[in-house]
């Protein structure tokens, strides 16, 4: 999966597609995960990092990336 | 050590311009960690999930307040529990101990009555069915008998006949109150003068008693001027019997079929802003009759039945999130360990739903499901609901009537009821089902017993 290059997302999670004009709002994990994705990282980065950081096992840190990942590229924010 | 942050399921939502609903109703962000200060998550630990739970609190209030509502507009009222709503004996006799008396619509229903401690005389049996033995009992032990046909007018005056009694009785009447669905199944019609000829039947044979005159006119009814249509004509019927007989009715039951503040499924606004206030259908019905034109001495009682308006907001099903999934379309779904088997009114309204942990504030429009491996087992449609993770637990509004009462096994064993009393101690009223129970009633036969 790849993101998307001109998203822009602002600090408070509300994130913007230039190509489509479509806005969407993101929690806070949301915005760790897209900065993550948007920097390149791996899936195995994304899960040590969040899990580093957040109170969560490992395993649900997967699950919720690869939902993630699929809600993007169905938003068309990512291919 | 450091603290790590908090975690919530990653969320993106579409922000819609244009489609807002400017009557929509606000997402529940605000969780609902107890109910009459006993902790959700507690009560689901001791007496397992899902759980129905009940507050005694609330049922009284409901009953009080409504016994107020009405008596302070009319001076002869009385209540009766329809128990189909729900026969718990618990809250039956909360309903009692308010006094209350019964209305029940079969023989079971009559025989908890009778071991709740009503008296008899104090029972009304409602219902198209009622055998041979019931009505014999029922006219022995003084009971309110409300007739619904002739073959059961017919029944009942050989019954007198053979011992020697008079059964107290009123007639159902169903009616044209202009509302849709017409409830004319249910007794004997008043346009089309099948209800006079009932009456004319039972004071020319001499055999019962007729006390009182009884209408249903429907359920959820959301048109308080339907019931004062209904009580016109009541009224009208009670008087002239009196005019033709020089009899006095003793009675006019109104019924029940007061809304609660669910919403109905399809309904643009919530029930929370649509549905009478009960002083709205107290109003209705006692300015009728207070002005139908009954002599000062012979106002009749108004009895009242009614059910859902005095229990739906006062239960509620706890459940637990068994897991998250993503349908082909995109939307977010749930599953839950409660389904409709159990929340059987899931088909008619778009019950309210709450978290009980504290969650983001960021919701995920999400399908709702049951556990049953069954296409059919869909709790909400469509719900605004936080991310929510397995283990979660949820609350369900406004499920105090017909839920327990019709909920059936299916697939899993029926759940736990628990009341909690007005000081917020919860009490188990109806054990969790477990296998024995739920077999208790097969038989085996020899030749297929493989052990």
């Amino acid at each position: 999966m790849v993101l998307k290059k001109n998203i822009a997302v602002s600090d408070n999670g509300f994130l913007f597609n230039p190509t489509t004009g479509d806005s969407y709002s993101l929690n806070a994990t949301g915005i760790e995960f897209l900065k993550l994705l948007q920097k390149g990282k791996q899936n195995d980065e994304i899960i040590a990092e969040i899990s580093a950081e957040f109170e969560i096992d490992t395993i649900t840190v997967e699950k919720d990336l690869n939902d993630f990942k699929s809600t993007l590229v169905r938003l068309k924010l990512a291919e | 050590m450091e603290t790590k942050k908090t975690y919530e399921r990653p969320l993106i939502k579409p922000l819609n311009t244009g489609l807002m609903n400017k009557f929509g109703t606000r997402t529940d962000y605000a969780t609902f960690p107890d109910i009459d200060g006993a902790p959700v998550a507690d009560l689901l630990e001791k007496y397992g999930s899902p759980l129905f739970v009940y507050s005694e609190n609330t049922i009284r209030k409901n009953f009080v307040d409504a016994k107020r509502t009405f008596e302070t507009r009319y001076p002869k009222v009385q209540f009766a529990w329809s128990y189909k709503t729900c026969y718990l004996n618990a809250v039956c006799n909360i309903y009692h101990s308010e006094g209350s008396w019964g209305e029940v619509v079969s023989r079971f229903e009559y025989d908890k009555a009778i071991q709740n401690g009503v008296k008899p005389a104090n029972i009304i049996f409602n219902g198209p069915h009622k055998s041979d033995d019931d009505l014999r009992m029922a006219s022995k032990n003084g009971s309110l008998i409300h007739i619904d046909h002739f073959d059961e007018l017919y029944k009942l005056h050989e019954i007198a006949s053979e011992l020697n009694i008079k059964p107290r009785v009123a007639i159902r009447v169903n009616m044209d109150v202009g509302i849709y669905p017409k409830w004319d199944r249910f007794g004997f019609n008043y346009e089309n003068g099948q209800a006079w000829e009932a009456i004319n039947k039972i004071i020319a044979n001499g055999k019962l008693e007729l006390v009182g005159l009884h209408t249903h006119i429907g359920t959820y009814i959301m048109v308080t001027s339907a019931y004062a249509l209904a009580a016109k004509k009541m009224a009208d019927l009670a008087l002239s019997i009196k005019r033709q007989f020089n009899k006095t009715i003793t009675y006019i039951d109104m019924g029940g079929g007061f809304a609660s503040k669910n919403t109905l499924k399809g309904a643009y606004y919530p029930g929370t802003d649509t549905i009478p206030d009960i002083s709205e259908y107290a109003e209705a019905i006692t300015s009728t009759l207070l002005n139908a034109g009954f002599p000062h001495d012979e106002l009749p009682y108004l009895y009242m039945e009614t059910g859902r308006a005095l229990i739906d907001n006062a239960g509620f099903m706890a459940g637990t999130v068994i897991a998250n999934k993503r349908l082909s379309d995109g939307r977010s779904a749930t599953i839950v360990d409660f389904g409709v088997n159990t929340l059987f009114t899931s088909f008619w309204y778009d019950h309210r739903v709450t978290h009980v942990e504290e969650l983001g504030v960021h919701t995920e429009d999400t399908v709702l499901y049951g556990p049953l491996c069954m296409n059919i087992d869909v709790i909400r449609e469509n719900i605004a609901l936080p991310a929510l993770r397995p283990g979660n637990h949820l609350v369900v509004h406004y499920v105090g009537a017909y839920n327990v009462t019709q909920s059936m096994q299916f697939i899993s064993f029926r759940p736990a009821v628990v009341l909690i009393d007005t000081n917020g101690k919860p009490h188990l009223i109806r054990q969790q089902e477990n296998l024995d129970i739920v077999q208790s009633h097969e038989v085996l036969p020899d030749y297929l017993n493989n052990k």
